[in-house]
Parts: structure tokens; sequence; C-alpha cells
């Protein structure tokens, strides 16, 4: 007689699994912090409508081996009775135009024998990344009694929780994943799925951020998606980071108006550039509703640089009015050609330390930008 | 599964092994071990619930478990090759798939014991793992996670190079053996057993003495195929912890081969004896039909790949058929007398590795009632391409030589007289990922510590990969 035993372990301390997979969780992090400064700039990701996953090539996630080309290989399948010469057995992608690297003929998909080449990043994932560097600087306490808001969020979801917090849409959903095709659905227990909260402090800054963009003529393609790249990150990280930061958008040219939004972010306009037009609506948008007793106040101003020369005077004066009355004020000159641009060489003799200024020559550098802005010390210089 | 179905389950099992004994199963001490999805996942990740720490066992244990949650895909058990011989069924399945997985169990555990490909596998290689993992574990804390895990990147992207063979199982200690020998001053070969006169004694007597084997420090040309061993031996760069490590690593591999070349053999034999045994159970009809539908699942055949469950099964059934019932002709040439269907393939499933499996018993007719097809890439879709049954068959057996994994071999380990190393791809039709090639590369470095070069064929050309430690480049040999 051969001996058996059948038994059935307790095994709920067995967590080998989760902890390497929690290790190769922290070097997807560990690549993401790597390529930020791509991924940042990265145009599929601000179009995005942020729920959209992308794939960036992070090289330490892949197990490389010695392997055959699938792709050049000869391979056997199995027919359904009458398979004959010629007949297709899976639809390929269309190869890309013979560049090296990540998705070349690969991707996931109904061809055979592909794995996923590149590692699966949300922009969650790069946000969380990317956020956790930045902050607004010399944030002032300017009404104590605001300063920190608990908030809750039901942002996870799990199976074991309370009834009152069951998420019926999803126990719908995992019952109907069970089902067989003609049978009844039946809600096991194993399909209850509960949502579970987290209390959210965020400090509470009183802060507000006036958003200034040159939409002049000379501003072109790159330069506009270089400032609206920036500014798409900044929207992003102050609403997560922070409660009740308000953001203004004002547009200039010669004339400078506020606009909303998706204008600031969409539009394009023309003609010359004035820029101590932004910075004179700037300064009285904040005499009006801004008291900088009560307020935090960070203008941020995006350039080509290509500014009126005799308003040049003008923009310093107000540069210094402005700064006077912010925690911060960050101008950013998108200079794809290293130009000798009048304004900055204005604003490189001025000695104000709230007063910080950083050229982008390359996409890459919005990164750099946003750790030089919005961070406690002057972040990254410029190279 | 509650306690009441997990008794019965018990009583099944009892049922199941005297009938797999009934049929002639030769099969170790069964330990049967019902555990959550999440644990079940793991080993299915480690190959093994004792193995050591790697985030690429987080990786894979993650996506494996992902698709279970989304009901894309379910192993419903995993079997370990030891003694007694562990199988770990999911709590989750029903006492039916559970009593099925059992069964399927019984046929596994058979093929592990009597194959001749696990004869040489160690059957301790639960308690081995384990000691390996502690050991590993030691190594962290003296030198650091950082470096470990990094030693074990370069060393899990090169172990599937390993040579399984009998002589090369056996290489680690005849080379220490040699080595220690050395060090005695004594000849480096253990002096010949004398053994007994054999029937052409004379004919060797006609060559003279065999030459003793010259002394030099590359070792025999029998340790070739195993790169890792070589690399182990030989490299300047790695210190003895190191070493170790790639050791265990190479004896995991070591254990895990035999499995690799016997994937379709051995679901197969699973798969034909748990319907055998699930026959001779009294199901319900409910059951029966339960039954019917997992066990189609399984043997589901597919487009783009060979189901070892569905080919090996049909495979099985064919051999039985035809031993059983033997044509006229067959009786007459071959001796074949009717009914001896089992005999035939317990004796096949001693003998036979994957590629002699497929080679001698996927018969034309077999591939054409499979309708199985080669298919490959045209234009930028996939097409087949042939059907003619010797092809298929052929195509078939070169996917399955060296458990599919390209064969390697070291070719100087002295390469231009500067301690490089030239690795040489055993081209045979088939072109090596490139991509993949080109990041192995910096690995091999890492762990021999000077330029690594890799030959292969490119487009009917042969080149030469090279890595000096700070870039890949590739050159074209002339003809």
């Amino acid at each position: 007689m051969v001996e058996f035993t059948l038994q059935r372990e307790d095994w709920s301390l067995h967590r080998k699994g989760h902890i390497d997979q929690e290790r190769h969780r922290e070097k997807v992090r560990e690549a993401i912090r790597e390529h930020l400064a791509d991924l940042v700039s990265d145009e599929s990701l601000i179009m995005s409508d942020g729920k959209q996953i992308i794939k960036i090539p992070i090289r330490s996630l892949e197990e490389y081996r010695i392997r055959y080309n699938f792709q050049k290989g000869k391979h056997v399948g199995t027919g359904s009775g009458d398979t004959a010469v010629g007949d297709l057995v899976a639809r390929g992608k269309p190869d890309t135009d013979g560049q090296p690297g990540p998705g070349q003929g690969e991707g996931a998909g109904s061809e055979p024998g592909v794995d996923y080449a590149e590692a699966e990043v949300t922009l969650d994932d790069i946000q969380q990344e990317l956020f956790r560097e930045l902050e607004l600087p010399d944030l002032a306490e300017k009404d104590e009694a605001d300063m920190v808001v608990d908030t809750v969020e039901f942002r996870d979801v799990r199976k074991k929780g309370i009834t009152a917090n069951i998420d019926k849409k999803r126990t719908l959903l995992q019952a109907l994943r069970h089902a067989k095709k003609d049978d009844r659905v039946v809600i096991t227990p194993d399909d209850l799925r509960y949502k579970t909260w987290e209390t959210i402090v965020k400090p509470d800054s009183n802060a507000v951020i006036l958003a200034m963009m040159d939409l002049s003529g000379s501003m072109g393609l790159f330069e506009k998606y270089c400032a609206r790249t920036f500014f798409f990150w900044m929207t992003r990280f102050l609403r997560t980071k922070y409660a009740n930061v308000q953001i203004r958008y004002i547009a200039h040219h010669t004339e400078a108006h506020e606009v909303d939004e998706e204008y600031f972010f969409t539009k394009g306009e023309s003609g010359g550039t004035i820029c101590s037009s932004a910075y004179q609506y700037a300064l009285d948008m904040v005499n009006r509703e801004y008291p900088p007793e009560r307020y935090n106040i960070y203008p941020i101003h995006f350039s080509d640089g290509d500014n009126l020369t005799s308003d040049n005077e003008k923009c310093v004066q107000l540069v210094k009015e402005l700064s006077s009355v912010s925690r911060m004020f960050g101008y950013a000159e998108v200079n794809q050609y290293s130009r000798s641009s009048t304004l900055m060489s204005a604003y490189g003799k001025l000695q104000i330390p709230r007063f910080r200024t950083y050229v982008i020559r390359d996409k890459s550098e919005i990164y750099g930008a946003l750790r030089h802005f919005f961070s406690q010390q002057q972040g990254v210089k410029s190279a | 599964m509650n306690h009441r179905e997990l008794e019965e389950l018990e009583r099944a099992i009892e049922r199941m092994m005297d009938l797999a004994r009934a049929f002639g199963l030769d099969i170790y001490p069964m330990r049967f071990e019902v555990c959550p999805a999440d644990v079940l996942y793991t080993f299915g990740a480690y190959g093994m619930p004792t193995r050591f720490h790697h985030w690429s066992f987080g990786k894979t244990f993650h996506k494996m478990k992902l698709e279970y949650d989304l009901g894309l895909s379910r192993i419903y058990e995993l079997v370990i090759n030891s003694n007694p011989c562990y199988a770990f069924l999911l709590d989750g399945n029903t006492l039916l798939q559970n009593k099925t997985v059992c069964a399927h169990v019984l046929g596994h555990c058979d093929f592990f014991k009597n194959n001749a490909a696990f004869r040489h596998t160690s059957r301790d290689m639960v308690e081995r793992m384990a000691s390996s993992a502690e050991r590993i574990y030691r190594y962290e804390l003296e030198y650091g996670r950082r470096r470990v895990e990094e030693l074990l990147d370069a060393g899990l992207a090169i172990a599937e190079h390993v040579d399984p063979s009998e002589e090369g199982r056996n290489a680690r200690r005849v080379a220490k053996e040699r080595m220690y020998r050395q060090r005695l001053g004594q000849r480096a070969e253990p002096p010949r057993r004398a053994r007994e006169p054999g029937p052409y004694d004379d004919l060797f007597a006609l060559d003279g003495p065999l030459p003793e084997p010259e002394e030099e420090s590359i070792p025999a040309r029998v340790l070739n195929k195993d790169v890792m061993l070589f690399i182990i031996e030989h490299s300047s760069a790695l210190e003895e912890w190191e070493r170790d490590i790639l050791s265990m690593l190479r004896e995991e591999m070591l254990y895990f081969w035999p499995q690799l070349e016997t994937k379709i053999m051995n679901e197969g034999w699973a798969t034909y004896w748990h319907l055998r045994i699930m026959r001779e159970m009294d199901l319900s009809d409910e059951e029966a039909v339960e039954f019917a539908k997992m066990h189609s699942s399984v043997v589901l055949p597919s487009r783009t790949s060979i189901n070892p469950y569905h080919v090996g099964l049909a495979i099985w059934e064919d051999i039985e058929r035809r031993w059983n019932e033997p044509t006229k002709e067959e009786q007459e040439r071959y001796g074949r007398r009717p009914g001896e269907g089992r005999e035939k393939m317990f004796e096949v499933r001693e003998m036979e590795t994957d590629v002699s499996f497929l080679r001698n018993y996927l018969t034309k007719d077999l591939i054409e009632k499979l309708d199985l097809y080669v298919y490959q890439k045209v234009g930028n879709d996939w097409r087949v391409v042939e059907k003619d049954w010797e092809k298929v068959r052929d195509a078939l057996v070169a996917s399955r030589i060296n458990g599919g994994i390209p064969v390697l071999y070291v070719e100087d380990g002295d390469y231009r007289r500067n301690g490089e190393l030239l690795i040489r791809h055993a081209f045979e039709g088939m072109e090596l990922d490139l991509r993949h090639l080109e990041k192995v590369l910096p690995y091999f470095y890492r762990l021999w510590g000077r330029p690594v070069h890799l030959q292969t064929v490119v487009e009917g050309r042969d080149v030469i990969f090279s890595y000096d430690g700070k870039k890949v480049q590739r050159s074209f040999l002339k003809d």
C-alpha cells in the first residue's frame, strides 16, 4: 500500500510571493525615476485623458535570456480539421519603421509568442514619483485654523470589509466573471468586494498660482508644447498634493487677459509681445483679490524671451514688485536654440531670492523646470 | 473546500491510489496539500515552495495571480518531483475538480519516478532548495541585498546553459576531484579502474595504449556545453560566495531540466491516467458532466501553439491502440501481438524524452487527424506554410531540442590570448533574438570579468557579438 496524506495547513503567514512582488514594484519605481525626464515630456501623456496606460522601456524589469527570435521562426499549431497552406493563423501588427528598441514589431495583441517587452506604467505611477519631489516653496501659514484638512477618499477595493461599504458594481462584475455562459449568476462570498477609505491629510495652503503664458506669434509649436506640458503637470501636482490651491490663467501677447483652463491649454493667438502686460494684470489681480497677508502667491510665466525691447525695463520693475508680494516668482524661457534673449539678460542681473529663472532648450528639461520651481531652494539649475 | 468535502476527497484519493496501483502505476508516497490561490501561485512562480527570493519570481507570481483574479486562466494544481511527492491543490476548486487533479497528479508522480530523464534528479530538492535559500539569505546579510540581487540577475540570465547529461551532471564533482588531486601533486585523472576483459579488447590493443590526456587548465570537451560550469570554474572575477550562489542556480537548473525535456510526454501521460482513473470512479451524472467539461478545457487545442495535454494524450492513446490492434503487416513484420498496448506504453514512458517521443510516435495519420501545421510570418501576418506531415513533425521535434533553448558552447576561454570568453551558438537554422542577446552579454561579462564574444548566424552570415564592458559591437566574419 502506497501511503498518502491529505492536509490543509494555515498558509496565512505565507508572504513570499507578495514580498518579491513588492521588490519588483520597487524596481519599477526606480526605473520610472530614472526615466522621469523623458516621461514627463511624453506627448502621449499630455494628450491623454489620464487613464491611459503607456509603456516605457524599463530594462531591468525584463528577464533577458538567450532565446530564439520568434518572429523569424517556424512554429507548429493545431487547426480544427481542414487547414490548408496559406490560411491565416494570426494577424500581426505592422512593423514600425525598422527602428530598434521597444515596439519593434512587438506589443501585446493577437500575435503569437510575443511578451510584453516593456513595463506598463500608468499616469498615476509617474505622478506618484514625480510629485514626491515637488512642493510649493516657502509656503507660509496664512490662516492657522485652516491649515490642515482631513478628507476621506475611497481609493481601494478589497475582499474584506464592512457591509455598508460593499462595492456593488465590482461585486456583480466578479460574479459575472465566474458565471458560466448559461448559468444563473450567483454571488458567492468570494465575489464580494468592499470599498475601503483612507484619510488624506492635505496641507491647506491658501495659495494661488498665477499661470502666465506668452501666446504671441513668435511662440511656435515647440514653445507652446513645453509651456503647456509644464502647466499640465503643475496643475495635476497642485490638485493632488494641496487642498484649495487656486490657479488663474493669464494669456498675453501685447495685451493680457484672463482665460479659462481649456483656452489656456489649447488655443493659440498671435501678435507681438509685451510681457509687462501680463505682470501688470497679475499685480492688479493680487491687489484686487489676493491680499499677500492671507495668500501665498506664486506667479509663473512662460515665454520665448522675444519681448519688445522697450518693454524690458518695465518688466524688470514689475518683477520686483510682484516678487515682493509673492512666495516665489518663476520665469521659464523656452529657448530651443540658445538665442541670447533680451528679457533673460535683463533678468539675469536681478538679485531677488524669490525670483527664479530657468531656460528650457529641450523637452526633457521640462522636468528640470518643475523641480527648479517647486522645491524649497532653487532646484536644478539649467545647464 | 469544506470539512465534509475534504473527508470525501480523502476517501476518493484512497480509491484512486488503489486504482493506480491496479493499472500498474508506480508512485512515490504522496503528500497532498490544500492551499489558497496566492500560495499555489507562489509555488507556480518559484517552481518550488522553498526557493530563494528574487524579484523576477515576484513578477511572475503577480502576473499569474492577476490572471487568476480576472478569471483569465488558472492552474488547478502543482506537483513537485520529489520523494515523497508533493501535490498542491487549490482550495477554491470544486470537489470534483480536486479529484481530477489528484488523479492527474498520480500520473505525473509515476512519470517522475520511472522516466529515464529523471533518473539522476535529486529527489530531496525540496530540502536542498530550502537550504540554498537559507544560504543565499545569509549572503544577503553579509554582502548586502543589492549585490546578491545583482549577481542573481546575471546568474539567472545564463543559468539555462548547463549540460544535463550524466557526464555534465557530474562534471563539477569530477573537476573538484581533479583540482584536489593536482593540489596533492598527483596525476590529474584518477587511475582507470581495472575492468573485466571485454570481447573487443583485441581491437583496442591494435591501436596501442590511449594517450594520457594533456594537463591543461581548460577542461575537457564534455564540459563545454556547460557554460555555467565553465564560468563557475574558470572565471577570474568571482568571489567564493558568488561561485557558491552560481553553483546553486546550476544545481536547481539541472533539477528542472528533465521537466523541460518531457513536457509533452509528461502532461499527456498524466492526462491519459486522469481519464482512466476518473472513469473508474463512481461519478454522479452531474459530476460526469463537470468532469467532461473540465477535461475538454484542459485538452483544448491552440491555433498558435501545441497544447501538450492535447497532443501528448493523442500520441499515448495512439500508441495504445496501435499495439493493442496491430495490423497484419505489423504482426508479421515486427512480431507484434494484439493486446500489448499498455506494456508498450510503460516501455515508452521509461525510455523516451519529447524529442524521441515525437520522432518515433507522432505518425502521419496522427498529424493529419490532429490537423497540425507549420506556420510562420508572411508579411505582417502569420500563415500556414506547411502541411506535409514529415515537415510538421520535424518542425515540432526541432522546437523541443534542448528543451527549446538555444545550445551554446564555450569555444575558447582565452580568446585572443587575452583571457576573453568566446561562446558559440550551435546554429541549426533558427536565429537568436538579438535584442535579448545584446542584453545578456553584459551579464556574461559581469560573471566572466573580461570581454565576452558570442558567435552566431544572422541572415546567413557568421557574426560575432562582443561586449567589452562598455558597449555591444557586432562584426561579420568573412567566409
